[in-house]
């Protein structure tokens, strides 16, 4: 199949940025959106042409590395699907298609497709972890945890930190991000110690980089891994819960 | 001239570690942040060392090609991790383990390590639920096991088809908790480009910063490499894009010696190429062989879709050919299986180039929810790519490269043949022998970066209190970075006409024909001789444009291929050299009557050890290996 | 952009310290404050609405039911003193909706970009879940905060109003609506509120927390039902005029 391809090329953070039309003729159904872009840089290297830039890594939708905005769509048309998983069988043969890096204001564009999201990693620092010293743990087994309460805490672990949420998103918030690292490690009996104290830090660290939520449900739809909304109401209700909670009490059940 | 000094522990097995550990050297609580230890790399074992290097009170710089640490390739396995923990008291135990382990490997690794991975795997569990990894549960909130390829026992622990990413997660939040807390440095975006030595030992590191193509030296007390494996030589392989094997492969060439390097892993159950084009291959988790079916038709010539095809024609090889292990044999028994069939010309699909793995009686015996339950992910995994439904249509997989099992030499404390350069995980050699065992690389990466380093190194820094990190400007460091700088500027000068991804893919093809499942004397020959002609043409021919000072990752590709190139000699040298079949190394000429692998433990039962003297002139050393607690026994899964 | 990472700042906020200051400084807290506000505003509008039907009943009733809301608490407290409490009430959940929504807003637009950077998409967008309610709540928000205003001035205040008797909400109403340019805006505005309504009875249940797979599906059902019982009486009063059923 033949493809017409309008990507976004930007030499540095602070160089303008252009449209470039490149024909690409002669192209597999059979192969990901990523092999495309491959085949074009292949041909662009031969031509004499700087090849684009674009960030991919483990291509099975699991790093998080790879990400763009395919025709208006975070991680292209196909739902639930990262970029590198998109194959060019969702495309028809003469199709335009159009890429962009994601865009907000804190994930700034470092070369054509390439965006740094380094405030996902301060919103972890400032306390998406179980604060707990190699070798100090007990059986794995003293402590059940309920199979809901362990799936659930799986559906949002399942994160892979690539950036679509917020790329979706009309406000640039990284809600559904926050959420589910938040929900991942608060759903479990081994993260109620540091409970309150890491949804207030981690969604205080967030709001320095990032908008706020207006409940468009654009992120879920989103996400390569279909995180669900559910997530972020349950970070609001242990963000009030943790305002109003006298922590000399937390040891507490019930 | 190195020596090979393994430092295994005087006594009985089971008490050499306890026993060593009361023996290591300690460095002082309040001393520990007198020393600095560069980690290079941020998957489960780096960033599990790093994090618990910070815990101690060290002074830790951590390097990542990635923009995340999260992003390295440990986050892709799927399967799972395995433990003697023996919670479904179904027989396990940590001898058990070991046993399994040395066994699966084929006799070819050292019995010493692999006893303290089976006994530090326990705690490693322990560990991963404290710090909030969500693994699989029964309904009584117990923890859940499943088997797992090359185990009679149930000892895999395991969160979805995502075990990978939540322990690597896990390690990434224990990491960044150190970073957080002003111990550990956090180095994103940086190159690790060479190994600077002095005076024989480890003294620090030259990166370049990926995006302004920046050189900066590092140095410290020591430097843990933790970088993965290179499976990548072959272009097409399960590894992530990005994974390479610069870092080992510099600190080889300045003096650490490199160990089996054909050990390579070719795991029976990825996705088959589709076309020319393709960029990697997708693995499908192992797990599917528990309740998947295996099977080509009888007939090479049956072109019916495989649902019409009866019974009668079908040829369940592995069943019928291992009755005892069946579908479960260990991965290389398995992928050297799926090879026969398809060059017999039994292959199927389009290509003809893949084998059945058939679900339609595990479906019809415990229904598409409980199979959904198990595989549901994998089976959309499989769908997305092939556009074929699982459910109905049996997979079609063939094998691919996965794993290698050798890596830089280490001793006991894991330390390289150069002082002060430690090694962890998939870069070393140390623990998979010949074959790696399913869900035992996530146990090494993360027994190597949790329980084993934090101890060891101390062995290492304790005598050298009292002394200062080699300051940047030194002669050591200046000549490194110039070493450096000449390569980058080699790989803009030369200017040719192809891009360094197409010599990679031309050198892949050398890989899999000659250096891939199955190897020969002339076969291995050839691809020398290829691999040279290759590499000769790639620095006369390719073609990489920009600038040094840009983000520019064709540049950064192309420095990779470089080092691939020369590995790839060594491979096929090492590969050449055993003229015995061991665990993935399969060579034609030492086989059975009925084609199984055929060791020779009389004249190889030792680990190569390759120095560098100069591209394409490496010395062998031999660590002959003993084994006191395993019995040696020609592999038998029928 | 920096690659290099040494501990995070501190890790104390600079942020407020009272109690209600340091809540409302957060963007989450500021979605509660919205949320609640909004209850008591959703309250508000269901109740103003139920009242006014007695237009249907005639002149005596209405006004009689105007009257009663002066005189709320008597003898305990002088006449029309509830009305003006409850009306601070209501102001102050008002502004308060207004505020935390103008401070998000600025900040949502400087997330997605702002000024000489713009960082905005230079292709259309495709909204797949963000339903056309939801994207425009700041400007039916704004219209809604012009239509109460002209609303108070036609008909508490009556500045507006082209025949103004105080006292006589029946009379003031028929006037008011007579008119066909103000029934139409009248119209329009609801319509508007409607959608505000449709989306943010929703939305407020996601701000607050309140989110159980057991009533996770009667959330859009409660919206919707909401949102469209009071626009159906509030816009039935214009038309209730201009038909002359009622006047």
């Amino acid at each position: 199949m033949d493809v017409t391809l309008k990507v976004w090329r930007q030499d540095g953070p602070d160089a303008p940025g252009r449209f470039e039309t490149i024909q690409v003729p002669d192209v597999s159904e059979h192969m990901s959106l990523l092999e495309m872009l491959d085949v074009v840089n292949d041909r662009l290297t031969v031509a004499g042409e700087e090849p684009i830039a674009f960030d991919s890594d483990c291509r099975e939708g699991i790093c998080g590395m790879c990400g763009m905005m395919v025709n208006g769509h975070a991680h292209g048309p196909q739902q639930g699907t990262a970029t590198c998983q998109l194959h060019m069988r969702k495309f028809k043969d003469g199709d335009t298609i159009t890429i962009e890096p994601w865009r907000a204001e804190a994930f700034p564009v470092v070369r054509d497709l390439v965006v740094d999201r380094s405030p996902f990693d301060r919103i972890i620092e400032a306390g998406g972890y179980i604060s707990v010293r190699t070798g100090a743990p007990r059986d794995a087994n003293i402590q059940l945890v309920p199979k809901p309460a362990a799936d659930w805490s799986m559906d949002a672990a399942a994160c892979i930190g690539c950036g679509a949420c917020v790329a979706a998103c009309p406000n640039g918030a990284a809600q559904l991000f926050t959420a589910a690292k938040i929900a991942h490690l608060n759903l479990l009996p081994q993260g109620q110690p540091e409970r309150w104290q890491r949804v207030e830090a981690m969604v205080d660290e967030m709001e320095k980089y990032f908008g706020s939520c207006t409940n468009h449900g654009e992120c879920e739809e989103a996400c390569p891994k279909s995180i669900s909304l559910d997530f972020i109401a349950l970070m609001n209700r242990d963000y009030i819960k943790a305002k109003f909670k006298n922590r000399r009490l937390a040891a507490q059940r019930g | 001239m190195i020596t090979l000094e393994s430092h295994v522990p005087d006594g009985p097995i089971q008490e050499k570690w306890t026993k060593h550990r009361f023996d290591i050297k300690l460095v002082n609580p309040a001393n520990k942040r007198k020393f600095k230890i560069i980690v290079v790399g941020t998957g489960l074992a780096g960033a599990s060392a790093a994090a618990t290097f910070g815990e101690l009170g060290y002074n830790v710089e951590v390097f990542t090609f990635h923009d995340s640490p999260r992003r390295a390739h440990s986050i892709a396995a799927q399967g799972g991790i395995n433990a003697a923990k023996n919670y479904p008291n179904d027989g396990d135990s940590i001898f058990r383990l070991f046993y399994d382990t040395v066994k699966g490997g084929d006799y070819r690794s050292r019995e010493a390590n692999v006893y303290r991975l089976a006994e530090v795997s326990n705690e490693i569990i322990d560990q991963c639920v404290a710090q909030g990894v969500p693994f699989a549960r029964e309904y009584g909130g117990l923890l859940a096991n499943r088997s797992f390829g090359g185990a009679l026992v149930s000892r895999t622990f395991y969160a979805r088809g995502q075990t990978g990413q939540q322990l690597l997660l896990g390690a990434y939040q224990a990491l960044l908790r150190q970073v957080h807390e002003g111990k550990v440095k956090l180095h994103t975006r940086k190159d690790v480009l060479d190994l600077v030595t002095h005076e024989g030992r480890a003294v620090g590191i030259v990166v370049r910063d990926l995006l302004t193509g920046e050189l900066t030296s590092h140095s410290a007390h020591a430097v843990v490499l933790a970088t993965g494996g290179y499976a990548n030589v072959y272009y097409l392989s399960t590894n992530a894009m990005n994974s390479n094997a610069t870092a080992i492969w510099r600190a080889h060439r300045r003096g650490a010696a490199f160990a089996n390097p054909c050990f390579v892993q070719i795991h029976p159950t990825c996705i088959p190429q589709s076309e020319e084009f393709q960029s990697k291959l997708t693995l499908m988790s192992e797990s599917l062989r528990n309740d998947g079916r295996i099977w080509v038709p009888k007939d090479p010539n049956d072109t019916r879709p495989p649902q019409q095809i009866p019974e009668e024609d079908r040829d369940y090889y592995l069943e019928r050919r291992y009755p005892a292990f069946g579908n479960l044999v260990p991965r290389d028994v398995a992928s050297r299986a799926a090879k026969q069939m398809i060059d017999e010309g039994r292959g199927v699909g389009p290509l003809k180039n893949g084998v059945y793995l058939d679900f339609s009686d595990a479906i019809a015996r415990l229904g598409k929810q409980a199979i959904e339950e198990r595989y549901g992910n994998l089976f959309e995994m499989y769908e997305r790519i092939t556009d074929e439904n699982p459910y109905e249509v049996p997979m079609r997989i063939y094998p691919a490269p996965h794993y290698t099992m050798g890596g830089l030499w280490v001793d006991y404390d894991l330390q390289s043949t150069v002082p002060g350069l430690f090694v962890l995980g998939e870069a070393n050699f140390s623990d998979h022998g010949a074959n790696r065992l399913g869900a035992s690389a996530l146990m090494q990466g993360l027994a190597d970066g949790y329980f084993v380093i934090p101890y060891t190194i101390g062995n290492y820094l304790a005598p050298m209190l009292g002394t200062q990190p080699l300051p940047t400007d030194h002669e050591a460091f200046v000549r490194t970075e110039a070493d450096v700088m000449a390569r980058i500027r080699h790989v803009l000068e030369v200017d040719g006409s192809r891009s360094a991804a197409w010599f990679h893919k031309e050198l892949g093809k050398i890989m899999i024909q000659h250096v891939g499942m199955a190897r020969s004397e002339e076969g291995l020959t050839e691809a020398i001789s290829q691999i040279r002609a290759l590499r000769d043409e790639f620095h006369r021919d390719m073609k990489v444009l920009g600038t040094n000072e840009s983000f520019n990752q064709a540049l950064a590709n192309a420095l990779r291929v470089w080092d691939f190139f020369e590995l790839a000699e060594l491979m096929a040298i090492d590969a050449l050299h055993r003229r015995e079949s061991c665990g993935g190394h399969f060579r034609l000429e030492s086989q059975t009557e009925d084609g199984e692998a055929l060791r020779d433990d009389e004249h190889f039962s030792y680990v190569a050890a390759w120095e560098f003297k100069d591209v394409g002139d490496w010395e062998l050393h031999k660590e002959p290996l003993e084994f006191e607690y395993v019995a040696l026994s020609q592999r038998s899964y029928k | 952009m920096t690659t290099t990472r040494t501990g995070t700042d501190g890790g104390t906020t600079s942020r407020p310290r009272t109690f209600f200051g340091e809540f409302y400084a957060s963007d989450v807290g500021k979605k509660w404050v919205m949320a609640v506000t909004g209850i008591v505003l959703l309250t508000y509008l269901f109740v103003h609405m139920l009242g006014n039907l007695k237009i249907y009943l005639g002149a005596e009733h209405l006004n009689t039911y105007a009257e009663w809301l002066r005189t709320i608490l008597e003898p305990f407290m002088p006449r029309t003193a509830f009305l003006w409490l409850f009306r601070i009430v209501m102001l102050t959940a008002f502004v308060l909706h207004i505020h935390a929504a103008y401070v998000l807003t600025v900040h949502n637009w400087k997330a997605r970009g702002w000024g000489s950077r713009p960082v905005r998409y230079h292709t259309p967008r495709e909204y797949l879940a963000a339903d056309y309610a939801s994207r425009t709540m700041r400007w039916s928000g704004v219209i809604i905060f012009l239509f109460v205003v002209w609303h108070l001035l036609d008909l508490t205040i009556g500045s507006v109003n082209p025949d103004f008797i105080a006292g006589d909400v029946y009379h003031n109403v028929v006037a008011s609506f007579s008119v066909l340019w103000i029934s139409l805006f009248y119209i329009v505005a609801n319509l508007l509120l409607g959608m505000h309504l449709y989306h943010g009875a929703w939305s407020l249940f996601q701000s607050l927390g309140w989110n159980n797979p057991r009533f996770n599906p009667w959330r859009r059902w409660f919206a919707t039902a909401f949102a469209v019982i009071v626009v159906a009486g509030n816009v039935s009063f214009p038309i209730a005029v201009l038909t002359g059923i009622v006047g």
